[in-house]
């Protein structure tokens, strides 16, 4: 039975839209207009979209990081029950904060340049007095270890360590207070690939350890479909398609969802094909088109999509689409993958082994390497 | 290709290979800071082909974007080409890059014109205070003619051929009017307005969205066929390589490390830092559940140089007394197909000779 942590229903947030000289307000930029979505107790909710689909605005409003402009955000707390975060006032917060943190997406800019990483880490243990003196260094030096740094970086300043090193201090902040969720905005879109790996390997590690719940906002569907049980496809500040990660990126009931799956970049030469183009951009959240938003880029719009704003409704096992289509249209999924085709290293180390005992004849001298044409 | 009104000095003896548009040979560039040198490139080896797209791929530090402005002597102020030559154009009228004064006539004349670049960020690499007609405009005029509107004519008709809708409004715009895709676009169509028969690309969809960015390869893809113009496509990413690239270059620390034609470079990887890439990202349908495979480590930073191979404090098949000590030379991969070299003491060719029998015999000794 899943065990609802978060319930978010009808949320918004609009910002106004001031010009002129009295600074009137001339419109409003709907970023997260009624979005609806359940997270469960230790699973890893994914939400994607592109670049201005309100996906992070979403994730710092859930947090209260900005105010909601309506819907409701319920918190089950162990103690308190379900509380409405949107509502909920100076001591309820202080009570839910510390169990709701968050890893933000740039490790230079999230860390304060002028104070070292055991004073970051501990900050906010200061700030809710939960450790102590000795104790708070000791804890400080724990999350350390958790998150794969040395105890002696706390006295370091964030500028000496790289991006994936930045990163980790960010979660070692962010697990400071036992948190049960974490809203993860883009943590690993900052970083090398191969630094991305292991930031998604201990997000998943941590996960499994302390029994965390994450909020994943992505715009990485590859990254999204390794790491999230279930996801959610936000476009122009609603959620189009939520399902688990199998029925959505196997079986999409959302013309955008296809989209967006046709258009990723398969790291495969021998699969390269014409995605599924998406004319235009994205259109300004300030003035949304009428009836379904995705209708002027939409392959599959008639007439009704035109006028008819589409409710995100259940089309069986829990997957939830808001297009009118829906039910009528076969839609491409992803295709998976094959796995890396690998030479097994042990093979090739054991060939440089029995070779290096008799060096080849034709080695190439030195400097003649290049320019293989 | 129009050649050029200004006569370059010619390289006696320098060949470019006949297929290369561009011959990159053993460049090393340096760059002077308060903290110490750092050795941005340790002699790079790669021949762009003509007509083909060459994907140079690696991550943050490995050398792809200053290579780049190498070739187009635009490397930033402390920056300096301290060996190595880049051939331009083929025989009889080959040019070495590097010897060309980067203000002189003669490279201005190849840059912007012969050579173009588009860059990662189409925002800081517009002017502002400019609409974009003017910008395009202003390498027409430099390169192909001095009529104010023939220039304006063919501005409008290069942002019509990356597709813009409505090109003759577009360029009356301002770069902040239009959408990244869009400024992306104006970009490309800035770099192809003189028929440039190299287009550099650095990480020009790193900033953009998925769907902005498969209509900008697909356009890319486009031009290039219908041009057979050379592109060099620097990028992090194997998505876009697999989907884009004839050839692959891997670079690490200033080195190529692998080459190959693209479906051999992700059907059969060689080095260990090639295969730790690809196995490194999220593969739709493989693997979920499991843990990445990871590299361990960081790309070390720039001022510490490690001695041998640099891949082999990172690398899981590093060989004691080898890979720590003797840099790999670049070596065909034996029964492997044409242009596919490896860098890597894994495989035979890689270890220099002296160096080989060496490590051997004082093994032999410890054994």
């Amino acid at each position: 039975m899943p065990d609802p942590l978060l319930e978010v229903t009808g949320l918004k947030k609009h910002f106004p839209v001031k010009n002129g000289l009295l600074r009137r307000v001339v419109g409003q930029v709907k970023a997260v207009d009624g979005v609806d979505f359940t997270i469960n107790r230790g699973e890893t909710f994914g939400l994607v979209g592109e670049s201005g689909c309100g996906k992070s605005t979403t994730g710092r409003t859930v947090l209260r990081l900005e105010e909601p402009t309506g819907g409701e955000v319920v918190y089950h707390h162990e103690e308190l029950g379900p509380v409405n975060i949107g509502t909920a006032d100076r001591q309820q917060l202080k009570r839910l904060r510390p169990e709701m943190q968050i890893i933000f997406q740039d490790p230079f800019s999230s860390l304060d340049a002028r104070m070292t990483v055991g004073r970051i880490i501990a900050e906010p243990m200061v700030i809710n007095r939960t450790h102590h003196g000795r104790e708070l260094r000791d804890r400080v030096a724990e999350l350390l270890t958790v998150v794969g740094l040395r105890p002696e970086h706390a006295s370091r300043y964030p500028h000496a360590f790289s991006g994936g090193q930045r990163q980790r201090i960010g979660i070692a902040r962010a697990l400071a207070l036992n948190p049960k969720l974490i809203v993860c905005d883009e943590p690993v879109s900052a970083l090398d690939v191969s630094v991305q790996a292991q930031v998604l390997n201990l997000l998943e590690s941590l996960q499994a350890q302390f029994d965390l719940t994450y909020l994943f906002v992505s715009h990485d569907l590859s990254v999204v479909e390794h790491i999230a049980d279930r996801v959610a496809v936000m476009y122009l500040g609603k959620v189009v398609e939520v399902g688990t990660t199998d029925q959505l990126f196997y079986s999409p009931k959302m013309p955008y969802t296809e989209a967006l799956l046709s258009a990723l970049p398969k790291p495969d030469p021998r699969k390269r094909t014409r995605p599924t183009l998406l004319t235009g951009d994205v259109p300004s959240p300030a003035n949304p088109p009428h009836g379904c938003h995705f209708h002027p880029r939409c392959k599959y719009a008639q007439d009704r999509c035109r006028t008819e704003v589409p409710q995100l409704r259940d089309l069986g096992g829990g997957q939830l689409a808001a297009c009118h289509l829906a039910d009528s249209l076969e839609l491409k999924g992803a295709e998976p993958l094959p796995d890396v085709p690998v030479i097994s290293a042990e093979e090739a180390v054991r060939a440089a082994a029995s070779r290096n005992s008799r060096p080849p004849a034709d080695v190439a001298p030195h400097g003649t390497q290049g320019a293989m044409s | 290709m129009t050649p050029t009104s200004i006569p370059t000095a010619t390289v006696p003896g320098a060949r470019t290979p006949a297929d290369a548009v561009v011959s990159v040979q053993n460049l090393h560039v340096e760059f002077k800071t308060p903290l110490g040198k750092v050795n941005a490139l340790n002699g790079v080896n790669f021949d762009v082909p003509r007509g083909r797209v060459l994907g140079i791929v690696g991550e943050s530090g490995c050398g792809k974007s200053v290579t780049a402005r190498a070739i187009l002597q635009i490397v930033e102020k402390a920056g300096t080409i301290s060996k190595g030559r880049i051939l331009f154009r083929s025989q009889p009228d080959a040019v070495d890059l590097t010897s060309l004064d980067p203000q002189g006539r003669e490279m201005r004349s190849i840059r912007g014109k012969e050579i173009s670049m588009i860059f990662q960020e189409p925002m800081t690499s517009l002017n502002p205070v400019y609409t974009i007609g003017d910008q395009i405009e202003e390498a027409v005029r430099l390169h192909q003619t001095r009529d104010k509107d023939e220039a304006r004519r063919r501005a409008v008709e290069v942002l019509r051929r990356v597709g813009m809708p409505n090109p003759e409004q577009v360029a009356r715009t301002y770069p902040h009017q239009l959408s990244g895709g869009m400024r992306q676009r104006a970009m490309i169509a800035m770099a192809l307005s003189c028929t440039p028969t190299l287009l550099i690309a650095d990480e020009p969809t790193t900033a953009l969205d998925v769907t902005t960015e498969a209509q900008i390869l697909q356009l890319m893809r486009d031009l290039q066929a219908e041009s057979g113009m050379s592109i060099m496509f620097i990028t992090h990413s194997m998505g876009v390589v697999a989907q884009l690239c004839d050839d692959v270059v891997v670079m690490y620390l200033g080195r190529v490390v692998e080459r190959a034609p693209v479906d051999d470079l992700f059907y059969n990887p060689k080095h260990p830092y090639t295969i730790s890439l690809l196995r490194s990202i999220p593969r739709i349908g493989v693997g979920r559940g499991q843990p990445l495979e990871s590299m361990k480590g960081g790309v070390p930073d720039p001022y510490s140089t490690v001695p041998g191979c640099p891949f082999h404090p990172r690398c899981p098949s590093a060989m004691k007394g080898v890979c720590d000590t003797v840099v790999p030379i670049e070596a065909p991969v034996e029964g492997g197909v044409d242009g596919h070299g490896v860098r890597c003491h894994l495989y035979p060719g890689c270890t220099p000779l002296d160096v080989a029998v060496d490590t051997v015999s004082e093994r032999e000794e410890e054994e």
